[in-house]
């Protein structure tokens, strides 16, 4: 499914942080419930691309991605209408702190929280693709749709459930982005470059290669902000994706 | 054919008399923008309407032309025709990556990596000193122009005869048997390359014929504002705009895309003067969400529908 509208989502979960969290909330909490809300949204999205593509069959090429980038970008402009281009925050007790380590190493609170967060939710996500009933059918039903359906699983049941996990997961990688740091809405074209170089780079469907791809995307980064500058930060994800598409589109951990 | 060059020429004759009936230098900046669409929408159809392939990267061969054409510019001072030919070179050359690209590439990972080399692209301009960085260029225009009297008016009749070209270019390639190679690719690629259609060359051609035309569109764009800067050269703007008009014109004929930017355009100019510039993108945003939705074969795709209402 040609889903580029998932960044523009992540953007959007981490702007419902900031207004709910802005009530007083922990971000992180804030994340936690706006998951469900996200989860119905992602349904709702599903389903209506169900109904006016993939039932009708013109669901492959031009306008199954015209409708998704559509979507993203009407996403971005509302962001930018409601909100305005300024970068947002939130704040919250373990924001702004840091441990020492070792005198003079510090890392900061926000980063240690953020990253077992994302850990907990990637392992989470795995072992739930990898050990229930409906992940497995997840899984299957990105390899072949008419198998599925003999096996007595409804496919189209099967990719909305999938589509709202996915959204779900958006708000709370969201809060996450919120935490880590401050948000603006033209975030979401820099996180179509992360999101599908780590997704490329690890191989379509494979989540443990999502936690190496995202290291080494990180690591990319870190290296580059250090010796080039900020100026060419951006280009890193774009580039490796690049590269791994034109070279070996399979990826890393790909079949 | 005849009709179409004798439409053509009676078009560029009249951006040519124009001036002597009108002087309002803003109704010219009105016309450009609505003629670049036309040469951006009309570049993009070639390769996504035609073949299928959807280039999500419009900006980045808009601000290749744009930043050729200035480079060169500040270096050789180059007349302007010069450097519209540079800019369309080099953004055929751009073009012609691209294409290799699709020998790996369908779908949605295409697309992706047109918006890869977008933001690249960008990148590597924002750290270019010589065109200014990310602090932008301003630009002295030549102050002798022949024929016309202001250099908005002159650059008004240049993008005229662009547009020309290019939806002559499209009209050419739809009729022909590139054309028809090129929606056989789209309709199912490994069939039409068992039946022989030569779908590489084909794709390369494209790409390249489209490329090339969207710099030729965005030469002259650091001319009409004085200035360039990398932001709005590479705007998302640019692509969506090239990518929702086709569609909502319709990508199956070479006049969809024209109606498409047409109607878009001055609605979008509209819009940014009565409203703000922000709901003129999301009105483009929504309005491909709708038509992609409501009406998939776009504008024409109703009015063939209108016309024919018993047959389905």
């Amino acid at each position: 499914m040609p889903y580029v509208a998932h960044p523009s989502f992540l953007v959007l979960g981490a702007y419902a942080t900031y207004v709910v969290a802005g009530f007083g909330i922990d971000p992180l909490l804030a994340g936690l419930l706006l998951a469900p809300v996200f989860f119905v949204l992602g349904l709702g999205i599903y389903q209506f691309y169900y109904l006016t593509f993939e039932r009708r069959g013109s669901d492959q090429g031009l306008r199954g991605i015209a409708f998704f980038f559509g979507i993203a970008f009407i996403v971005q402009v509302a962001l930018i209408l409601v909100f305005g281009v300024d970068q947002r925050l939130v704040d919250a007790d373990y924001i702004g702190t840091s441990f020492e380590i070792f005198g003079d190493m510090r890392v900061p609170k926000r980063m240690v929280v953020a990253f077992g967060v994302a850990l907990a939710l990637t392992v989470g996500l795995a072992a739930y693709l990898a050990r229930t009933f409906t992940g497995r059918a997840i899984k299957a039903v990105a390899q072949d749709e008419g198998a599925l359906r003999l096996m007595g699983a409804d496919p189209v049941r099967i990719k909305r459930w999938a589509f709202g996990i996915a959204t779900a997961t958006c708000a709370i990688a969201g809060a996450l982005l919120i935490i880590i740091g401050p948000v603006d809405p033209n975030l979401d074209r820099l996180y179509i470059g992360r999101t599908f170089c780590v997704v490329v780079l690890a191989g379509l469907g494979s989540m443990s290669g999502t936690l190496v791809a995202g290291l080494i995307l990180g690591i990319a980064e870190s290296v580059v902000l250090t010796t080039a500058g900020t100026a060419w930060a951006p280009a890193v994800a774009f580039g490796i994706l690049l590269v791994v598409l034109g070279v070996r589109p399979a990826g890393l951990f790909g079949r | 054919m005849r009709n179409f060059l004798f439409g053509a020429a009676v078009l560029l004759g009249a951006a040519a008399a124009l001036p002597s009936f009108l002087a309002v230098e803003y109704y010219y900046f009105l016309g450009y923008t609505v003629l670049q669409l036309i040469v951006l929408a009309t570049a993009w159809n070639i390769l996504g309407g035609f073949a299928g392939y959807v280039n999500f990267g419009s900006g980045a061969f808009f601000a290749v032309g744009a930043y050729t054409a200035v480079a060169l510019y500040k270096w050789l001072a180059l007349p302007l025709g010069l450097q519209i030919l540079a800019g369309a070179a080099m953004a055929g050359l751009l073009g012609l990556g691209v294409g290799l690209l699709t020998l790996r590439l369908r779908g949605i990972f295409f697309s992706i990596a047109t918006i890869a080399i977008t933001i690249i692209l960008e990148t590597v301009v924002l750290n270019w000193a010589y065109v200014g960085g990310a602090k932008g260029l301003p630009i002295l225009r030549p102050t002798e122009i022949p024929l016309f009297d202001n250099y908005t008016q002159w650059l008004f009749f240049v993008m005229t005869a662009i547009a020309v070209v290019a939806v002559a270019t499209a009209r050419y390639i739809q009729s022909s048997w590139i054309g028809r190679g090129l929606r056989a690719i789209r309709d199912n690629e490994g069939a039409a390359e068992c039946s022989g259609v030569p779908t590489l060359k084909l794709k390369l051609a494209a790409a390249t014929v489209s490329g090339a035309l969207m710099g030729a569109a965005g030469a002259p764009y650091a001319m009409l504002g004085s200035f360039i800067e990398p932001s709005s050269a590479f705007s998302l703007n640019h692509a969506v705009n090239a990518l929702a008009m086709p569609i909502i014109g319709g990508t199956a004929h070479w006049i969809g895309p024209v109606i498409g930017a047409v109607l878009l355009g001055t609605v979008q100019q509209v819009v940014t003067v009565t409203i703000s510039s922000e709901v003129n993108v999301l009105v483009v945003g929504v309005l491909l969400v709708v038509f992609v939705v409501a009406a998939p074969e776009g504008i024409l795709g109703l009015v063939k529908k209108w016309r024919q209402p018993s047959s389905k």
